[in-house]
């Protein structure tokens, strides 16, 4: 993308740097969209419980506080269990996927897509429902585990696209290489495919764990008692006092979960 | 190995291979060992969460009521779907959230496109860059950003304490939280990043020596837009279109937060009858309508998009 904008600059666009309108309304769309997220980094190191200006003065006790709230320190906790286990199965069944809708034709492959990528189109509400009353028909309560499952499913199209991209991409010449010295099919694929598509296997590992990190139209109808952070987090908008060092937790989370997407975008591209 | 010699895009033996098919002759083949293994369970998993919970979901709104055997036999009947229809006001809420998802989809659509034009002809060798710079901010909690602007706009947030704090205003401003323009500020805002994407994906294939070859020809710069740069940007405008108004007309999460009660959406409607009052046959049947209306529109717009040509082929 970027090498394709280079070369047309030249052609096609103005000089660089001369300030236009365009460039103008980039910058203010930026700004918008980095406002909320200084004015929370300020409210976290702010010394006042209430969020409002004038600032109080530079504290660090809010971030203090938080290491010593256990609820707060447990749905963090249930956050990471939950989309370390729902990311983990979404990656193992989306490359499965990924692997029978690029190296091999059957019938019903058509279907197999569209269920595949049915959870993007299919509202999260609806999705979330759903696999309310299945858990209710089996007479399962909602914990930990509906949520690994819940998560895992709307995480899937998201890692079968990523690997599949990637698989679509490669030369089919070398598992017929590998099979042709000998090695059987399965071999081949453990051997050679998926070694050249592990950098798309982690990216969508790493993908599908900030999806369910972040998640909350259906952890909170299917995470029960054990309260996930985004869940934690909305019970808690109510309470004033508890604001800030909430405030300090998410600053927190979201520099992990930049640095994990940004990790991603690079384990990708190699 | 004679799987060695076979086009690899070749049917799996010659046995009629739907995912879960034994296998009819012994298998010959080492594929097929390999097909079944990776599509069994991958098949079993999507059938059990996936499509095992919508059709309990269709066979539940055709219950009269929550019956604590859901799986046993019972006399379907479309009560659920008639009060749907008669009673309250659920279906005049759909529409709502279908103009909520539609005006989002359109305005996020049109303010992403100068920015998608900006990185793809202006930005210069650094649009790569700006790329993730607007990105990381989507994600970044969306709860957060949204608890972000409430923080600013509520009647005790950064902007009327300001002013009041300055003693510009006497009375916090009202009105700025809590309504369904709210909602769909908010919404547009969330999704611009987003909808960048296929704008992008579009605009950077656009050949620039059709620039070139136009402005021969003594087109001025909006002709060249008009009838060049726009005509092949269609179908990444359709396709921002849909991957903003999809998620949008499901949505339940930023009417919760900052639509109050004049603010809700379908969404709200079908969480309310899981949550809180607990009828839900109706929910599943509202849930019923809302997927059929979804799917219907993705299939209508697939058929605009083609997304074949937005993949360049």
């Amino acid at each position: 993308m970027t090498a394709a904008a280079d070369a047309r600059t030249g052609a096609h666009g103005r000089p660089r740097g001369r300030p236009s309108f365009l460039r103008g309304y980039f910058w203010l769309l930026a700004f918008l969209l980095y406002l909320p997220l200084v004015i929370l980094f300020v409210f976290s190191v702010n010394a006042n419980t209430s969020l409002t200006f004038p600032l109080k003065g530079f504290t660090l006790g809010w971030y203090e506080k938080l290491f010593a709230s256990e609820n707060l320190l447990h749905a963090v906790g249930n956050s990471m269990v939950v989309a370390v286990a729902s990311s983990a199965v979404a990656t193992v069944i989306g490359t499965m996927l990924a692997l029978l809708l690029s190296r091999f034709e059957f019938r019903g492959k058509g279907l197999l897509t569209g269920l595949a990528i049915l959870p993007l189109i299919v509202p999260y509400v609806v999705l979330a429902v759903a696999l309310l009353i299945l858990f209710h028909a089996l007479g399962i309560q909602s914990s930990i585990l509906t949520l690994v499952v819940g998560h895992a499913v709307v995480a899937l199209p998201y890692t079968t696209l990523i690997v599949l991209a990637r698989l679509v991409g490669s030369e089919v010449e070398l598992e017929e290489a590998a099979m042709d010295l000998g090695a059987t099919y399965p071999g081949a694929l453990r051997l050679v495919v998926i070694p050249m598509a592990m950098p798309a296997i982690v990216s969508a590992l790493i993908t599908a764990f900030t999806v369910s990190f972040d998640e909350f139209a259906i952890a909170l109808f299917l995470a029960g008692r054990d309260t996930t952070f985004p869940v934690y987090l909305f019970g808690q908008l109510r309470f004033a006092n508890t604001l800030p060092v909430l405030i300090a937790a998410a600053v927190l989370l979201m520099v992990g979960t930049v640095a994990l997407i940004l990790s991603a975008d690079r384990i990708r591209r190699r | 190995m004679s799987a060695g010699t076979e086009p690899v895009s070749g049917r799996v033996g010659r046995a009629p291979a739907r995912p879960t098919d034994p296998p009819r002759r012994p298998p010959t083949n080492p594929r097929r060992w390999t097909f079944l293994g990776l599509s069994v369970p991958a098949t079993l998993g999507l059938l059990a969460f996936l499509v095992a919970p919508l059709a309990l979901m269709v066979s539940l709104s055709l219950h009269r009521e929550l019956s604590p055997d859901l799986l046993g036999p019972f006399e379907p009947t479309l009560e659920q779907y008639q009060q749907a229809a008669s009673v309250g006001n659920y279906w005049q809420i759909l529409q709502t959230s279908a103009l909520i998802a539609f005006v989002v989809a359109l305005a996020a659509t049109a303010l992403a496109y100068p920015i998608a034009y900006f990185l793809a002809f202006r930005a210069g060798p650094r649009a790569g860059l700006y790329l993730i710079l607007l990105l990381i901010p989507f994600w970044t909690s969306y709860l957060l950003r949204v608890m972000a602007w409430k923080l600013m706009l509520g009647n005790a947030g950064v902007i009327n304490s300001t002013l009041t704090g300055l003693g510009i205003i006497d009375e916090p401003l009202k009105g700025l939280l809590f309504s369904r323009n709210t909602v769909v500020v908010t919404l547009v805002y969330v999704w611009i990043p987003f909808a960048t994407l296929p704008l992008l994906a579009v605009l950077g294939r656009i050949d620039v020596r059709l620039h070139d070859a136009a402005a021969d020809l003594f087109a001025s710069p909006f002709q060249q837009f008009r009838r060049i740069t726009l005509p092949l940007s269609l179908p990444g405008l359709a396709a921002a279109f849909l991957m903003v108004f999809i998620p949008t007309i499901g949505e339940y999460v930023t009417p919760l937060l900052v639509g109050g009660n004049a603010g809700i959406m379908y969404g709200n409607v079908i969480q309310d009858f899981f949550t809180r009052s607990g009828n839900w046959p109706l929910g599943s049947a509202l849930s019923v309508v809302m997927v059929a209306l979804t799917l219907t529109l993705v299939v209508v717009g697939l058929r605009v998009v083609q997304p074949r040509r937005l993949l360049g082929r």
